[in-house]
């Protein structure tokens, strides 16, 4: 090839050290059985990885008038419902005797990042059919982009935590460093669970319909809108920590609140369920993977 | 794998189960699932987790899109694959681009490899053009310095400087896809696979597509081009691989499959009934009942060159009164706009038909078909040898297409341009 290409050509439109680079020799198989997860590949495709969490980002609020605000209002006026019916009328008890607002603010704030990242989640793969039936790239960025995007919103309605605590008399302790920790336990269950219900999704579009209630469930199972110490029998307790956002809303409270009744068992079950559902999620969905272009 | 070779498709082929797309739409519900479950449970939950067809009898209803597809590219070789639609074409690059699995099979490339499987793939309508081309180009696996470089010379190649921070829903659809074509064809890998991209946009961006084609044909890079526009394959590809029904059938130069491609196919349309047309004169003592066209080789198609032989096949019904009378019948060949282009006539040639019983097959044979490329249909008349009874009368009844062709074996091919016809002439200087 190259002796009968003009050597001034070959200067300008060919970069000698690309060409050394790129003749590594691609296989095409049929795929069986289990695929393990290719970490150098997801490491090449990194920047479709940021580009694609920055397109979710941007569209998010695209065509609102308040736009980003709105990752604000919906977690504050939550509170103020919830303040109003479950800590006015119910009289529903809180920890160490906090004021409601600031005891379920503090409880949706990871709650609603794992809810929206969730049904998004659920939904990513169906949404980008159309990406994914014309182009190959590694299946998993669109799930872990989407619950990645949610970030933002997480960040911003976790500023309003911040000072909305002080109004209410309470201060940051060193306990607040344990928070990243949390939210790395939040964003395993919610993509263990989210990666599960992709692949669902893609073959049964019950899933669809599913999610609303899965979520709705899940926040009555959840410590949101009353305290874990409701639940007393020792027997239901355990049940009840096998829910992962159990220890999340827990530890959000004892770092943030001060609050006591984070039991370290619970957290401990919690994480070993949300770690469970990540290696399942993963594992099911690398494993329908390949027919998504198929089906979807 | 040779030095030289860039693509190794050895034994490749594909199978997909249909049967559950027929009854329940693009996708199952869980109801099905779930009742099937109650019947066998271990295997439903097994199937299900490994994302088999979900019964039985769904098995047998499986197609192969591609069977047994052997053949290797050169580094930079422009190879043109044709076929009809359902030829396996479309799933030969799905599985190239590794967007599905084959079933059997395996394929080797070297280097990069890059896929324009359909324009604007990944664009959002909210974002600005500019938002698109980083976006659009990551999701083809272009990098981000890469567009950065490329950036003027795309918004210039798609004629949208001044709406570059606009949202492209407020795009028209023209700007749409020459936005989304510019950034495609700036993709750069080593092995480009083209997908019948070249048919978006104007006549003018068109031109500017294929030159573009044409640019990344000659750079050296290995281009596998899929279209069904066959001046383009020609063009641009020196080796064709036909494909039909999943299975290579030809292989090598390109004017060869081309005309394989062209002539060889049987086509359905090809034989017309027209014993259910009610749109027709006459008073019906004679009926055209089917009519035919064939090539050379006596195959019905409806893909002809120009100079090539044309036959036409007529079978008729007509009533016991016109046995053993003689009838004059009449084809005339009329261009897409109904023009009439020339007429066969029986009385023209005081040609005699006598009818014999009360059907019966004539065959008119036109060796050399002078029409230059364009759509052409027949149409069909039948009356009494003297003209003064019309039985049957019918237009439009069969379309075939005439392809441009060396008739002057002077290498340069007369077309639609130049007029309807060719003539047999000579030039004399005097």
């Amino acid at each position: 090839m190259a002796e009968n290409v003009n050597p001034v050509e070959l200067a300008e439109d060919i970069n000698p050290k690309e060409i050394t680079e790129n003749t590594e020799i691609t296989y095409i198989r049929p795929r069986k059985g289990w695929i393990g997860i290719d970490w150098q590949e997801l490491w090449h495709f990194r920047e479709l990885f940021v580009t694609l969490t920055v397109r979710d980002i941007q569209v998010r609020y695209k065509q609102t008038i308040i736009g980003a605000a709105w990752a604000i209002i919906q977690p504050l006026l939550t509170m103020v419902v919830f303040s109003l019916f479950f800590g006015g009328l119910a009289q529903v008890p809180t920890d160490d005797g906090l004021p409601y607002p600031i005891f379920s603010y503090a409880a949706l704030v990871p709650w609603q990042f794992f809810s929206s990242g969730l049904t998004f989640a659920a939904n990513s793969i169906v949404t980008n059919s159309n990406m994914i039936k014309k182009i190959y790239f590694p299946r998993l960025i669109i799930p872990v982009t989407a619950i990645l995007s949610r970030l933002i919103d997480f960040g911003l309605a976790f500023a309003v935590l911040l000072i909305l605590m002080p109004i209410f008399g309470i201060l940051p302790t060193i306990k607040i460093l344990v928070l990243p920790l949390l939210l790395l336990l939040v964003i395993v269950t919610t993509l263990g669970l989210g990666l599960w219900l992709a692949a669902l999704n893609v073959q049964f579009r019950d899933i669809r319909y599913v999610i609303p209630f899965l979520v709705q469930i899940l926040m009555f199972i959840s410590p949101v809108v009353y305290s874990t110490t409701l639940v007393q029998n020792d027997l239901l307790r355990a049940l009840y920590s096998l829910n992962p956002m159990v220890g999340v809303i827990d530890g959000f409270r004892w770092a943030l609140l001060g609050t006591e009744t984070l039991s370290l068992t619970s957290l401990g079950i919690g994480t070993i369920i949300a770690s469970l559902l990540l290696v399942s999620g993963l594992w099911y969905f690398k494993r329908m993977e390949k027919t998504f272009a198929d089906v979807v | 794998m040779d030095k030289d070779t860039a693509i190794e498709i050895n034994n490749i082929s594909k199978q997909y189960f249909v049967g559950h797309v027929k009854s329940t739409g693009s996708y199952q519900t869980m109801r099905d699932v779930m009742t099937d479950a109650l019947k066998s449970p271990y295997r439903r939950v097994r199937d299900m987790m490994t994302g088999q067809a979900q019964s039985a009898a769904n098995l047998t209803d499986s197609i192969w899109a591609l069977q047994d597809v052997n053949f290797s590219v050169k580094k930079g070789e422009v190879i043109g694959i044709i076929g009809h639609n359902g030829a396996g074409k479309s799933t030969l690059l799905k599985i190239l681009s590794r967007i599905t699995d084959p079933t059997m099979g395996e394929i080797a490339y070297r280097g990069r490899l890059g896929a324009l499987l359909e324009v604007g793939t990944g664009f959002h309508p909210e974002l600005t053009g500019r938002e698109n081309i980083f976006l659009n180009g990551a999701i083809l696996g272009m990098k981000r310095s890469e567009i950065i470089a490329k950036f003027d010379e795309i918004i210039a190649f798609a004629g949208v400087e001044k709406f570059v921070d606009t949202p492209v829903k407020h795009f028209s659809s023209g700007m749409y896809v020459r936005l989304a074509f510019a950034v495609a064809a700036h993709l750069e890998p080593e092995v480009l696979i083209v997908d019948e991209v070249l048919s978006v946009g104007d006549a003018d961006f068109q031109k500017r597509s294929l030159g573009k084609m044409q640019d990344v044909a000659g750079s050296g890079r290995t281009v596998l081009f899929v279209s069904h526009n066959m001046a383009a394959v020609n063009q641009l590809c020196t080796r064709s691989i036909l494909l039909k029904q999943g299975q290579v059938i030809a292989d090598g130069d390109t004017s060869d499959v081309v005309l394989q491609y062209l002539s060889g196919e049987a086509s359905d349309k090809a034989i017309i009934d027209l014993s259910n047309r009610t749109d027709r004169r006459g008073n019906g003592k004679l009926r055209y009942a089917e009519v035919s066209i064939l090539n050379s080789h006596g195959q019905a198609t409806q893909e002809f060159f120009s100079g090539s032989e044309l036959n036409i096949q007529l079978r008729y019904c007509n009533t016991p009164e016109l046995v053993s009378t003689d009838v004059a019948l009449a084809v005339r060949i009329d261009d897409m706009y109904g023009r009439p282009m020339f007429t066969m006539d029986t009385k023209f040639t005081s040609t005699t038909i006598k009818l014999l019983d009360v059907e019966g097959t004539v065959k008119c044979k036109i060796p050399e078909l002078q029409l230059l490329a364009g759509t052409y249909s027949l149409h069909l008349w039948a009356g009494a040898a003297d003209g003064r009874e019309v039985y049957d009368s019918i237009t439009r009844t069969i379309e075939f297409t005439v392809y441009p062709a060396n008739v002057y074996k002077s290498g340069r091919f007369p077309d639609n341009k130049h007029g309807v016809m060719y003539v047999i002439h000579q030039w004399e200087v005097e």
